[in-house]
């Protein structure tokens, strides 16, 4: 006998709302599923009207997108909600930046105004921030990448260890200049190598840890201390105005709900 | 002189370790004093993982009772698991707390909770780490006074040689007490040094320093008598018990992580202490007497608990729920006041009664009914006098009648093996009564689509209990016994696939025996089993039994004792017992008649609804029972407020689009 859930008198999404949030300092640790908890834990504690599923557990519903990896910081995270009564976003965003930890910053929240909004985010932009290593050296090994094709690197899925190639979504990769800098972001003790990242999304998506993978096989560059990467940007793939016509640049993917 | 974090070495770490997000605190209403701020400096350790720690309750309230107090600090510390302890090792990184993320060595005091005695190991690593030496009799003026408590700490024998001391039952007043002493001797300037220091906290009667009392022993290996060995120093410690809870309900505001933990709600601790009487238990025994918290306290906890954490689900704890005076009054009031809001009650411990499914019903009016818990602990009739479990089995047949009738679908069904004079016999009564419940559940479920699973584990014999002189089950029996009791469930044709079977095996509880009614012989086990790599020992891919029992050969190598002597030997009425200087309140002499009764299947009523039958702890603590009915039939609360109240667009009709 197949057990029917409750039908329950469930309140009507009358508004979605999209928001931008970062994820910063030590709360970079912090996996999508840490977020998530947190996340709808802060929305009952400030009283969000959410509206929630059917069934035998009802859930809010609330639309994750694309979360940086456990360990990376970011300043580009979206997140989709749907609630039961009309609210004032730039209230919204006070009242739940202030319920979030200090490290999960709302920045932004508009109200969805037009679709298609997981087709927007078409690319990432990342900086890597490699301590230990010299400018010079990562330019050099970002040359080897660059020249490549294809650069296959494993990684451990929930499927298995998967080989895909690193090289082909990355559409921009150089090491920031070092006119104002010689050591990049380090100290004379500890030089650091900033690397700037643009990688188109597919499908598995390559993270900024196998673009880190593909420079060790391409030009043996190990850092001797874990990297720090953030991601800056998430959106639509354009051409950046300084660099000429190639699709490098991300801009911003809730552009087409402000208007 | 700040103590200054060691997050930035931490931090190069954190990429390189498992869940790294366990080690970087940040947790809603976690709070971080200022160091200067305050003279005393508490570091509270629960020796376990992260996300076994930091729900814990007890850590919890004394983290806030601290943290209120104006001249003191509280912080917390979690074991770290062996990735990071090695990485830490190699790079000079000490044991920290998520709060500051300071080093626990520069502490005053270190609290460590243990509710099992498998976090010993963890607590070794902890000090290690910390660069605390191992030893108490080894530490000077700069480390941490190292204090035990929780449930294990009413014998801390095992670990006399690595705690300074020990606090007995509630900590919330005790904490306070030792922070005042703490606070004088240092603004006194420490005269006397950690000696003066000790002193002064064993003199009042209510904490243990175990380098206070001389054991002697017998030449055959038992003790001969336990004596303290400085002026002023009391013969027995006495444990506390905190009267009144409404004038403590804590935690205020708890703790709420980011990472996950193994208990994804809040608790609401709805009374203390239990005469239910069970003989196997030792949290009912020693948590004595009944101590309710009202009705509209618990309440107020709920909602301003609810308030403050965000959590979905609030769990009102006790070590029986069902058994508070007012118990219907507060799941009715709190299922009305929380209808329609998504916001799930439990009774996470329940007794066998039709009683308790009402209450579990209320508390589920709208949500899921998935799965009810009992515990008939012992499975055969005769087993449950013995133990004064008093269950019948029309009781638990009819309670799970009830609950299938009421449409929940899956039944639990907590047993123990090992219980003393029980039989092979009285195990495999387990798989009848099984069979009996999947039958009836189908008759008045009227679909097959239902379940009962049985769970089972190794009684452990435990002090201040009437089976603390009990004779513990050899590993090889208890596990040919469970062994028996899956054949004869997997035997049932008819009603065997409905039936889930699962067991913890032995060996374990071996290594817990020994601990719990350990003497201060076994330490060195302790620290041998350590030294070789032993960590986190109530993790099954962790534990070692062999490991253990290597160690045990080598530190028991030169005193007539080892460890079947500690675990499958039954003591005399005589044989002075490692904890008896530990005053749980209980009178021994009490507790050897309720050993006897039980071996003639002599059960003992509730002191709640019948007269007192002189356990002792009333007329020892100077205590009594708290417990209503005080007549309260609603509540009372405050009506919630309405979501989106502050967030909404308009005041006046003009909703832009």
């Amino acid at each position: 006998m197949a057990r029917q859930a409750p039908i329950r008198d469930v309140a009507p999404t009358v508004q979605r709302l999209r928001l931008r949030y970062a994820k910063r300092g030590r709360l970079r640790f912090t996996s999508t599923r840490d977020f998530q908890r947190a996340l709808e834990r802060a929305l009952r504690r400030t009283g969000v009207p959410m509206a929630y599923s059917q069934g035998f557990n009802p859930h809010p519903r609330i639309s994750y997108t694309n979360a940086a990896p456990t360990g990376t910081a970011s300043e580009a995270e979206y997140v989709e909600l749907a609630v039961t009564s009309v609210l004032d976003p730039e209230l919204l965003r006070e009242a739940l930046d202030a319920a979030l930890p200090p490290g999960l910053d709302v920045l932004e929240v508009v109200e969805v105004c037009a679709p298609d909004f997981a087709e927007r985010l078409q690319a990432s932009v990342w900086t890597l921030e490699l301590f230990g290593v010299e400018p010079e050296t990562a330019r050099a090994a970002v040359a080897s990448f660059l020249a490549a094709e294809t650069i296959d690197v494993q990684r451990l899925m929930k499927t298995g260890m998967r080989t895909f190639d690193a090289r082909g979504p990355v559409v921009r990769l150089e090491v920031r200049s070092d006119a104002d800098a010689p050591t990049g972001g380090g100290t004379p003790d500890q030089p650091c190598a900033i690397l700037d990242l643009v990688v188109r999304h597919v499908t598995p998506s390559v993270r900024p840890d196998d673009v880190l993978a593909a420079l060790r096989l391409v030009a043996d560059l190990v850092p001797p201390v874990p990297s720090r990467v953030t991601r800056l940007a998430q959106g639509p793939l354009v051409a950046d105005v300084s660099s000429g016509a190639a699709m490098d640049a991300v801009t911003d993917p809730l552009a087409p709900d402000r208007s | 002189m700040p103590v200054e974090s060691v997050f930035s070495q931490l931090e190069a770490l954190l990429p390189l370790v498992n869940k790294p997000v366990q080690y970087v605190g940040g947790e809603l209403n976690a709070v971080t004093k200022p160091w200067d701020s305050v003279s005393v400096h508490w570091a509270l350790m629960y020796p376990d993982a992260y996300e076994v720690g930091v729900p814990n309750q007890g850590v919890q309230i004394l983290y806030e009772v601290i943290n209120e107090h104006p001249d003191a600090l509280a912080e917390r510390t979690y074991a770290v698991w062996p990735d990071l302890e090695k990485l830490m090792r190699e790079r000079g990184v000490p044991q920290f707390t998520v709060d500051g993320h300071r080093p626990v060595g520069a502490f005053d005091l270190l609290g460590m909770s243990f509710s099992t005695e498998l976090g010993y190991t963890n607590m070794l690593t902890a000090l290690d780490l910390a660069g605390i030496p191992l030893h108490a009799r080894d530490r000077d003026e700069s480390h941490p006074i190292v204090l035990a408590g929780g449930h294990a700490a009413f014998n801390p024998e095992a670990i006399a040689d690595f705690v300074d001391a020990a606090v007995l039952g509630d900590g919330e007043q005790a904490v306070l007490a030792i922070t005042e002493i703490m606070r004088a001797w240092k603004s006194e300037g420490r005269p006397g040094g950690r000696e003066e220091l000790l002193l002064r906290l064993a003199r009042t009667g209510g904490v243990y320093v175990p380098s206070f009392y001389d054991v002697d022993y017998l030449p055959d290996g038992r003790i001969q008598r336990v004596a303290p060995n400085r002026p002023g120093v009391p013969w027995r410690v006495s444990k506390h018990t905190v009267m009144n809870l409404d004038e403590w309900p804590y935690p205020k505001a708890p703790i709420v992580p980011l990472a996950e933990s193994v208990h994804e709600r809040m608790s609401v601790e709805i009374f203390r202490g239990c005469t239910r009487g069970c003989r196997f238990c030792q949290a009912g025994m020693i948590t004595r007497p009944v101590r309710e918290r009202s009705a509209r306290v618990v309440a107020e906890m709920v909602d301003n608990g609810l308030a403050k954490t965000g959590y979905e689900e609030v769990g009102l704890l006790s070590l029986s729920s069902a058994d508070h005076s007012e118990i219907a009054v507060i799941a009715k009031g709190l299922a009305d006041r929380y209808e329609g809001t998504e916001t799930g009650l439990s009774l996470p411990s329940t007794r066998v009664d039709a009683f308790n499914i009402e209450l579990a019903n209320e508390l589920t009016r709208n949500g899921r009914r998935s799965g009810l818990t009992f515990a008939p602990e012992g499975g055969s009739e005769r087993m449950r006098k013995v133990i004064n479990k008093m269950v019948t089995e029309e009781d638990l047949i009819r309670t799970v009648a009830t609950a299938y009738g009421n449409g929940w679908r899956q039944v639990k069904l907590y047993f123990m093996c090992g219980l003393p004079t029980e039989t092979d016999d009285d195990v495999l009564q387990i798989a009848e009564l099984a069979s009996r419940v999947i039958e009836t559940g189908r008759k008045v479920s009227g679909t097959k689509d239902i379940r009962c699973t049985v769970s089972i584990g190794g009684f452990v014999p435990k002090p201040h209990t009437p089976f603390q002189w009990a004779a513990q089950l050899d590993h090889e029996t208890t596990d040919a016994r469970l062994r028996k009791l899956r054949d004869a469930i997997r035997a049932d044709r008819k009603y065997g696939k409905s039936i889930g079977f699962r067991y913890h095996d032995g060996k374990p509880g071996i290594v817990e025996g020994l601990l719990s009614r350990g003497d201060r012989r076994v330490g060195a086990v302790i620290e041998q089993v350590w030294r070789g790599g032993a960590r986190f020992d109530g993790w099954s891919e962790h534990f070692s039994y062999d490991a253990w029992m290597a160690a045990a050969e080598l530190a028991f190598a030169d005193v007539p004792v080892d460890v079947d002597w500690f675990t499958i030997r039954e003591r005399e009425q005589t044989e002075v017992l490692p904890w008896d200087h530990l005053d749980s309140g209980l009178d021994k002499d009490w507790l050897w008649e309720d050993w006897q009764d039980s071996l003639s299947d002599v059960e003992v009523e509730d002191c709640r609804w019948t007269p007192c039958f002189d356990c002792g702890v009333c007329d020892q603590m100077g205590t009594q029972i708290q417990v209503g009915p005080t007549g309260v039939t609603l509540l009372g609360m405050p009506a919630l407020p309405v979501r989106g109240e502050g967030l909404l667009a308009v005041a006046s009709g003009s909703v832009e689009g």
